[in-house]
Order: structure tokens, then sequence, then C-alpha cells
């Protein structure tokens, strides 16, 4: 069994929470940075927000990936601001679908992603509490 | 170039096909609980089939390249070449990422980055096709 804080936070299903973060990274980053550089001026509004979800993802998954306590307090934080993200956006977007004439990854809580974007910063708040209650375990015993 | 386009949605449905039996592999690794292990046949075999699978991703992104050059269509080149080099990027990384986990969650990596293959490919046809 690993026993250090960090080994414990990427493995197991840590590994797979990682893999599939670093996908939302890459697809959310590459989104961006397409939409920004070629047609800013056509959704300005939902493709900062774009970008602002390609940043989280991409601190999300190198701080998980590092997961000793300084990181794993920035990744709480990261997946907070991505749950908010997901449940603020998808809220909008819905109320107000005129602000978004281009889709962002969190439109419509994540629907053009599978909802995984919905689903998996509760994943990931998920991991981050059982893995640090499996340390106090392990410190108490 | 006729003959180009062909060849390129051959390659998609083979390469669909080989990332779908990758899964499949993975996921029966994850049944019976074991890790991704090279020094076995079964690990072997899978990383042969992404092996296999990673070549022919490379020789989609030359054809898909060549064909954008080629072929004159209102795509967002951006966009496109975009997902051919993600679709290049995901097996060895998730290969590597994949081989670092010892348990049955390896595997499970595997299965995940193997099936994101068939959905960038139904995209870069989606966004061949034009309606994006």
């Amino acid at each position: 069994m690993p026993d250090d804080l960090a080994t414990r936070t990427r493995s197991g299903p840590g590994r797979l929470l990682i893999a599939v973060y670093a996908i939302f990274a890459v697809s959310a980053t590459a989104r961006s940075a397409v939409q920004l550089t070629t047609h800013l001026g056509r959704a300005p509004l939902a493709y900062l927000l774009s970008a602002l979800a390609a940043v989280v993802y991409i601190v999300a998954t190198v701080c998980l990936a590092r997961g000793d306590l300084a990181s794993r307090r920035i990744a709480t934080i990261s997946i907070l601001v991505e749950l908010a993200g997901v449940l603020g956006v998808g809220t909008w977007s819905l109320v107000d679908p005129a602000a978004f004439p281009d889709a962002t990854v969190w439109s419509d809580y994540g629907q053009g992603y599978g909802y995984i974007p919905a689903v998996l910063p509760l994943l990931g708040l998920w991991w981050l509490r059982s893995t640090s209650a499996a340390r106090r375990q392990a410190d108490a015993g | 170039m006729a003959t180009i386009g062909g060849m390129i949605e051959v390659l998609a449905a083979v390469l669909t096909y080989v990332a779908l039996a990758a899964a499949v592999w993975s996921a029966v690794l994850v049944v019976v609980n074991k890790p991704i292990e090279l020094r076995e046949w079964h690990g072997l075999w899978l990383y042969g089939l992404v092996i296999l699978l990673e070549l022919g991703l490379l020789g989609q992104l030359v054809a898909g390249i060549v064909k954008l050059s080629t072929e004159d269509r209102a795509i967002e080149t951006a966009t496109f070449v975009g997902y051919l080099v993600t679709t290049v990027l995901v097996p060895p990384v998730a290969g590597f990422w994949a081989l670092l986990e010892r348990t049955r969650w390896g595997p499970v990596v595997m299965v995940v980055g193997c099936l994101t293959i068939p959905v960038l490919i139904i995209r870069l046809r989606q966004l061949w096709d034009g309606h994006a």
C-alpha cells in the first residue's frame, strides 16, 4: 500500500481522475486557444469563460498529479472554482442563451461533453476528501 | 484526390476498431484485476495494439494535413489540426500514465484513453463534413 500522501493522491482511482482531468485540460485549452486567436469577437464572453475553464483544468491536473499538501490545497480551490463555474455558467447559459452565441465547456452543465464537466468536480472533491481521511486513519493507527 | 479521401476513410474506420479492441482488452484486464505488465503476454499484446494505433494515428495526421492542403474546404483548419494532433498525443500519454499504476486502475486509464480516440475521430469527421 502506498503510504505517502502524494503517491496516494495519484494512485488507484486518482490515476483515472488525473487522466480525465488531463483530457479536459487539453481539450479546453485547444478549444479556447483556437477560439481566442481566430474569432474572439464572435462570442467574447463564452471564449473567455472557455479560457478560464482551461486554466482551471490545467491547475487541477498538475496539482492532483503532484499530490503534496500544498498542491492538494490548490487543487481543492481550483476544483471548487470548477464546480462554481459549471453550475454558474450552466445555469446562465440556460437562462440567457443569447449571452452565449457559441458554446463553452460548461454550457448547459457540460452537455456537449456528456455532462462529465458537472460530475468531475464532485469526483475530484470526493477523492481529495477520501485520501486525506485515509491519511488521518493511517496516522492514528 | 479521391484516393487520399478514400484511404483516410478506411484508415479512420480501422483506427476506430483498433482503439475499441485495445479498450476491450484493457477492460478485460480490469475485470480480471491485473495491472498492465509488459513482462506478461497480455500487457505486451495490449501495448502492441496501442503502438499499432499510434502509428495509424500518425499516418492519419500526415494524411489529414495533406488532404487539408490539397483540397479547398471551408473548414476551421486550426480546430481540425488540433484534433489530429490530440489523437496522436493520447496513446503515448495514456500508455505512460497507465504503466505507472500497479493496480487494475492502470488498465482503467487505458480504457478511457482508447475510448477518446473514436470520439476524436467522429469529431474530425464532423468537422470535415462541415456540421461541427
